[in-house]
């Protein structure tokens, strides 16, 4: 019998961090920039938390709830800001190529994620075994004490940490913002056609680097939510996996829209675990084969959407050129 | 209140272009404040002066013979990948699926490693193997051309996209084959009969490895500039619409030379199990799909450039990964360190294309 209580928390668990790096490489790439960097950016996200909390636990005897949960989001935004201001500096104020900038990005941002969580306990001296920030990951995980006693329905819609509802939360003002407000209607005008928006007296540079910035903190988050919530405060290195390119697969199966992401990144959460749920037998050389399930997805998406042609559903015009001012 | 509007205080206008020797001289210098930055770091983490700092990583890259061997190895197989994106790249077909294609190249080779292995003659089955490694290689490369060529899909996702697609191939092949049963890895392939394993050349089990890639980076510097193909390349890279007015079948350039481009990430998958590994893991990879887009890039996609921009990424993988090695640390640490480099050299390219204007005092 399928287990299907037992099943959605668990999907929703793998796709919160699929959402915060989904939505905020969307609203990047609305602005014109593919940011390739994300992976790297989730994990610098998820170490700069870690070290946060790691020294704040090192540093005191009793935790409180609200430094515990301050310093490690703090530090989190902060590593991933500055993720986002490197990769707009190189991008837009040097203009250098995206892609290869992107790249660049991650691996530095998965190196500096492997190398501070393999190396933390060696450089700060301490002599614990390993990285396991159970008490700031209980804070975290802390979900609404009315979970336990609605049954199914607690289990399935209140039983996770707030960083979850504040994925959701995220989403539906990214897409509220991106279509139903000026500062959207902008920000979309940069990523279509820089040139005219530039005319039109907009800010390019500063659009692309707000964006890409904001975009960069929501998806550092992502990171965040991983370790401290998913993972229970226990940092393993690669750990996190491939979910960063995932969240980038997610952006055009949704085809630029956030609030479909937050289905999507469920299904996809899914489509993760799925192989879990398989009855194959014995036969664990299927399940290897399930795990594809979501990339095969997203091509068949990225080919259907193109072979549609439809104008709403293409992306961004400019995605991936960098705007210079006196080029023809 | 000033209300008189002032010029901007930098200026930026786009360079004519600049003598080679301009241009490699600012992306030296850009390399130089990249190796001061990497010491520093270096010695922030170790403690070790920038001297020492830089003998360990020479060390670790050069130190002994088999050390020479494995970094001739690495640059021989990063450079065939980069050679291999080239064409892809001069055509702007951002082919991000290097990674991929190796991946099926190598499962390939492993495919018929075991499959035929004892079966046949050695110099037939490592025929098979060349042969099945290329074709997976152009398959796979192939797909998101014919897409792009027919509707114009976004190459740079759908090519991201199938390198995990080929990642979860070899990780159900890998159970299907694994030795022994439970272990989740295949093992080294025909470990008592050597079969499909590539013969030494010469005095390394490296050197024919570097051999055959040396090859090609003149085959494909030939391509690229005296070919009617490599020609028909650059001319759809630098603008669709001429090349469609002077009669160039676009969508035909865009299959072919992914084709090539396929192959010889297959061929790069071929030398690694057949060569180096003699085995096939979902990592056999090792990222170099990704690394060879910025060895291409680099090196202004220049096959003879590439040799160095390839030495110089795996002088830092290697030489990092002796110093983590040797204070303990993690082998991350190449990473960050090239990391650092990439963005020096990505930042210098900025210097060379553009020239900044400073306002004049009033």
């Amino acid at each position: 019998m399928f287990d299907i209580v037992g099943f959605i928390p668990r999907a929703v668990a793998q796709s919160i961090p699929l959402l915060y790096g989904s939505t905020g490489e969307t609203i990047t790439e609305k602005c014109g920039n593919l940011n390739l960097g994300i992976p790297g950016v989730m994990y610098v996200g998820a170490i700069s938390g870690v070290i946060g909390a790691f020294l704040y636990e090192r540093s005191t005897e009793t935790m409180h709830a609200v430094p515990a949960i301050l310093i490690p989001l703090g530090a989190c935004l902060l590593g991933s800001l500055l993720m986002g201001l490197l990769y707009c500096f190189l991008t837009v104020t040097l203009r250098a190529n995206q892609n290869v900038t992107g790249l660049a990005l991650t691996t530095f941002g998965v190196g500096f994620g492997n190398f501070f969580g393999g190396s933390l306990i060696k450089l700060t001296g301490s002599e614990v075994p390993s990285i396991a920030l159970s008490g700031t990951s209980g804070f975290f995980s802390k979900s609404l004490p009315i979970a336990d006693k609605m049954g199914w329905a607690g289990t399935v819609f209140f039983s996770y940490g707030f960083l979850a509802y504040f994925a959701i939360v995220v989403a539906l003002i990214s897409s509220y913002v991106l279509t139903h407000t000026r500062t959207g209607l902008q920000l979309r005008a940069v990523g279509e056609n820089p040139a005219t928006a530039d005319a039109a007296g907009i800010n390019i540079t500063r659009y692309k680097y707000v964006t890409t910035c904001i975009g960069c903190m929501i998806a550092g988050l992502g990171g965040l939510f991983y370790v401290m919530d998913y993972a229970s405060g226990v940092w393993s290195n690669d750990a996190f996996g491939d979910r960063g390119w995932l969240a980038i697969a997610l952006v055009i199966f949704t085809i630029w829209r956030p609030h479909i992401s937050i289905f999507a990144s469920i299904l996809f959460g899914g489509l993760y675990i799925l192989y879990l749920y398989i009855p194959a037998g014995m036969n664990l050389s299927v399940k290897e084969l399930y795990k594809m399930l979501p990339y095969i997805v997203t091509i068949v998406v990225l080919v259907i959407s193109s072979m549609r042609n439809k104008r709403e559903n293409q992306p961004p015009a400019s995605l991936g050129l960098n705007y210079f001012r006196e080029d023809r | 209140m000033n209300k008189k509007a002032k010029a901007p205080l930098i200026h930026i206008t786009k360079r004519k272009e600049l003598p080679w020797y301009s241009a490699w001289g600012i992306r030296f210098v850009g390399i130089l404040l990249a190796f001061v930055l990497c010491a520093i770091v270096t010695m922030m983490l170790t403690g070790l002066n920038p001297i020492q700092v830089y003998g360990t990583m020479l060390y670790g890259a050069f130190g002994t013979q088999r050390k020479c061997w494995i970094m001739g190895q690495e640059v021989a197989i990063l450079l065939c990948v980069a050679l291999a994106l080239t064409p892809a790249f001069r055509m702007r077909f951002w082919n991000l699926g290097g990674e991929g294609q190796i991946l099926v190249g190598g499962l390939a080779s492993a495919a018929c490693m075991i499959l035929i292995g004892d079966k046949i003659p050695n110099a037939a089955l490592i025929a098979i193997m060349l042969v099945c490694s290329v074709a997976a290689g152009a398959v796979w490369a192939m797909i998101p051309a014919l897409c792009k060529a027919k509707w114009n899909t976004n190459e740079t996702l759908f090519t991201l996209m199938m390198n995990y697609v080929g990642m979860q191939l070899v990780a159900y092949f890998t159970i299907v084959w694994e030795v022994p049963k439970g272990s989740g890895k295949i093992g080294i392939i025909n470990q008592n009969t050597s079969a499909g394993w590539l013969p030494q050349v010469g005095p390394s089990k490296y050197f024919l490895n570097i051999l055959i890639v040396a090859v090609l980076t003149v085959a494909v510097y030939i391509y690229m500039n005296y070919s009617k193909q490599g020609y028909e390349i650059s001319v759809v890279g630098e603008s669709e619409n001429t090349a469609r007015y002077v009669g160039i079948k676009v969508g035909k350039v865009i299959v072919r030379t992914l084709i090539v481009s396929g192959a010889l990430c297959g061929l790069a998958g071929f030398l690694l199990v057949g060569g180096t590994n003699h085995t096939i893991t979902t990592t056999i990879a090792n990222g170099r799909g990704f690394t060879a887009v910025m060895v291409a890039w680099l090196a202004k996609f220049n096959p003879i450039a590439m040799i160095f921009s390839s030495l110089l990424l795996v002088f830092f993988g290697q030489g990092a990964s002796e110093i983590s090695t040797a204070f303990g640390l993690n082998q991350s640490f190449g990473d960050i360190l090239t990391g650092i480099v990439l963005f020096f050299i990505i930042g210098s390219e900025f210097f060379i294309t553009y020239r900044m204007n400073f306002r004049k005092g009033e």
